[in-house]
């Protein structure tokens, strides 16, 4: 960390320390963190923004973004705010990381702050005529400022810039998205093949798509500014219905952050329980996007089998948690129950099927010329654009991006497992889709390890010993969980608050599809429009987990 | 009379006050044979092949999506042919939470399709908001904004449960009448019926 802060410091003479918490801090002016993040970027290679956080510290709003360097997993963090709430503005890194353009369309929907040089400045998840910031903690949440809109909404064909000139001016310039004579179509929001609540302007030149422009926000919940009113157990729900498919993994995030900031030490079963959970839910999600990208291709038959699979881990759930979906089970400490007697027997059982019929699969749909000639080649993602909109998971691991966290930052008991990291050069849909398959037979390798171990545990103790009162001192967190699609984060600010029922001041999830949406212009860009349905159900994104 | 579902027994749905009081009705009303008759076809035919127009916003949907494959197999009952225009379809299945951005796109989408039409809310989302209640942005129920025929609670439901609201939905169609003096649309006043269909606020202009 010392080293680490010479750099920076050679870098930026203005640049205030923190090195008390988990990561580096850094801060820094507004006036340098433009010039900053160039530096960080080239010179230490930080090339991967992991999660821009919004945050109303009361007298300044600003950010805080985490970087991680790809190469050596290490992680800063740097805090940039302003403390003008009439007209908050900071400096867009929009063209240093492209990830930063959608988080800054974020930070400004929820706080009001400008970024100046942000090529597309509109709200993103918010109705276009909404009134206020609504994560400010001096929000008005009155239902006569909001109140529940039945007319249209008026689709928006101008966006707008602020751009600063020479002498540090900043002007608001208008823009058009689409030019007079392209033609744009709709698809979305209710369309059974954009796999939720997704809306796309899509501008078309003959069949090939020349540009993309997402409109999201259908399903935004603001589940964040929730958090706020709760204390800390009562936010566990949340994570679950983001990624749905990803619950377990969502929650156990959630978890181990708390658990980082209390210190408490979790038992080893309730751990390996935890890690059980996690990989039998990434075999459903896997399966499930294996029966979602078939059917997007007419090969309805191939969606019956992989839901026929997902019953067996659903009945696991089910016997175990009490619930096949949503099954709340990880709590703060451990799990809230053991697992059932039949649990072990059941595992072994389901990885032997799918081990099994995962050959049916690929003889069914992987080899098939319509599918081989709808996904080669097409939906092309680099490595370098992988990194830079900071997309983690199957997709980026297709595109040659080894950032699986399981095994770049372990956590839980990963380190004790032997299984392998998928990673494939092609980064098209083809790639996509392989990698998930090939994953799931690296978790049926864990699972079954798993399954001996859990057998050979003779503790009991499914869940630590945890206060009554869930308190966490001041500070902030960010911890991070491979999930389905990706890397999960959560951020955790607290104050500290000697209040018995304490709520976080901020909690912030940083969800994979998120940045996932954000390459869908790139990669469907001068492909047909047909393409844009098989691409996009590769890319695989859950709606909800996009919009929180 | 008796709403006759082969494969539930009308003593089986506890709760039926509802529908008995729709019986009770047509019973008072009466009706000769050749409609009443023709009334039976016509019910016979709407509740055996419900079409559901998938509004699927969130986790509900994925079990819904279990409900379509193998081993719940909605097929069994009429419902499988789930369509994705909203003007092929006999009824809106809600799935999840509804949004601010969304609800004028839930009633645009109520108002294209074509009569006889219903609207069942899956899950806690759509029945009252759920576990968001208290957000800025979700409709606490999409009773605000389309009326509701059934209610299947739950977050999400059991496919059990979307069964039981299934048929449920089909037994409240076996008691309408179309032809007739007809039950099947109550009788709103237009101050009442914008109330229903406008979240609650009647628009001045
Ligand atoms: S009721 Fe529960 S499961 Fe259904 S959409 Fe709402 S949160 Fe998701």
């Amino acid at each position: 960390m010392a080293d680490l802060k010479d750099k920076i410091s050679a870098l930026c003479a203005q640049a205030q320390f923190d090195t008390e918490g988990e990561f580096l801090m850094v801060t820094v002016d507004d006036a340098q963190w433009h010039a900053l993040a160039l530096a960080l970027k080239e010179q230490l290679h930080f090339d991967y923004l992991t999660a821009v956080v919004g945050v109303d510290w009361k007298e300044s709003l600003g950010c805080v973004y985490y970087l991680t360097n790809t190469e050596t997993q290490e992680i800063i963090h740097v805090k940039v705010a302003t403390t003008d709430r009439e007209n908050p503005r900071l400096h867009s890194v929009s063209d240093v990381w492209d990830v930063a353009n959608y988080q800054e369309r974020e930070v400004y929907d929820f706080y009001g702050i400008v970024f100046i040089n942000h090529p597309d400045m509109r709200r993103f998840f918010l109705r276009n005529d909404w009134v206020g910031y609504p994560l400010r903690k001096d929000y008005d949440e009155s239902d006569e400022l909001n109140p529940l809109r039945l007319d249209d909404e008026m689709n928006e064909d101008y966006t707008c810039k602020w751009v600063e000139d020479e002498n540090g001016e900043v002007k608001k310039v208008e823009g058009k998205l689409f030019e007079d004579e392209e033609y744009v179509i709709n698809v979305g929001p209710q369309h059974p093949s954009t796999h939720g609540v997704m809306r796309y302007r899509v501008s078309l030149d003959g069949e090939m798509v020349k540009k993309v422009d997402v409109v999201s926000g259908y399903i935004h919940r603001g589940i964040e500014k929730l958090c706020e009113g709760l204390a800390y157990p009562s936010t566990l729900l949340y994570p679950e219905r983001m990624d749905y498919m990803s619950a377990h993994m969502n929650r156990h995030c959630l978890c181990l952050c708390i658990e980082k900031a209390m210190g408490i030490e979790v038992p080893y079963r309730a751990e390996l329980i935890r890690l059980m959970m996690d990989e039998l839910m990434r075999l459903s999600s896997h399966l499930l996007s294996y029966g979602c990208l078939t059917m997007d291709q007419g090969a309805t038959t191939a969606f019956f089998y992989g839901f026929r699979e997902r019953e067996l881990i659903y009945d696991i759930f089910d016997r175990t948690c009490g619930a096949r979906m949503s099954m709340s089970y990880s709590t703060i400490g451990g799990v809230v129950a053991d697992v059932h007697e039949d649990f072990i027997k059941d595992v072994r059982n389901a990885c032997d099927v799918i081990e099994k019929n995962l050959k049916e699969y690929h003889k069914l749909f992987t080899g098939n010329v319509i599918a081989v000639g709808r996904m080669k080649g097409v939906g092309i993602l680099t490595k370098e654009q992988a990194a830079s909109y900071a997309i983690s998971g199957p997709s980026a691991r297709a595109a040659g991006l080894s950032c699986d966290l399981r095994k770049k930052q372990p956590y839980s008991l990963y380190n004790e497992f032997d299984f392998n990291e998928v990673v494939r050069e092609e980064g098209d849909s083809m790639a996509r889709y392989m990698v998930r398959m090939d994953e799931m037979v690296e978790s049926i390798k864990i699972l079954r390890q798993a399954c001996d171990k859990l057998e050979a545990c003779e503790d009991n103790e499914f869940c630590a010993k945890v206060p009554k009162l869930i308190k966490l001192p001041a500070g902030h967190w960010y911890q991070q969980v491979e999930a389905s699609r990706g890397a999960f984060g959560v951020y955790i600010e607290s104050d500290g608050d000697p209040k018995p029922f304490q709520k976080p001041y901020r909690m912030h999830f940083q969800t994979p599809c998120f940045n996932l949406v954000g390459i869908v212009d790139l990669t469907c860009r001068d492909n047909m429009i047909a393409d844009l349905i098989t691409i996009t159900a590769s890319i695989d994104y859950v709606i909800p987990d996009i919009d929180r | 009379m008796e709403v006759k579902i082969k494969s539930m027994k009308h003593e089986d749905f506890k709760d039926n006050q509802y529908i008995d009081k729709l019986v009770e009705e047509l019973r008072a009303s009466g009706t000769n044979v050749v409609v009443g008759k023709l009334n039976d076809l016509m019910n016979w035919g709407v509740s055996n092949s419900l079409w559901p127009f998938c509004f699927g916003t969130s986790c509900c949907a994925i079990e819904f999506m279990c409900l379509g494959a193998a081993r719940y197999d909605m097929a069994r009952f009429g419902f499988e042919v789930a369509r994705n225009s909203p003007r092929q379809a006999d009824y809106i299945m809600c799935q999840g939470t509804i949004t601010y951005r969304m609800a004028p796109v839930l009633k645009r989408l109520y108002e294209q399709m074509a009569e006889p039409k219903y609207v069942i809310a899956c899950g806690s989302c759509a029945v009252s908001g759920g576990p968001f209640t208290k957000s800025y942005c979700v409709v606490k129920g999409i009773d605000e904004v389309v009326p509701v025929d059934v209610y299947i609670p739950g977050c999400p439901p059991r496919p059990e449960a979307f069964f039981y609201g299934l048929m449920q939905l089909q037994r409240k169609i076996k008691v309408q009448k179309y032809f007739g003096g007809v039950n099947r649309k109550e009788k709103l006043s237009d101050e009442l019926k914008q109330l229903k269909y406008c979240g609650g606020q009647v628009k001045k202009d």
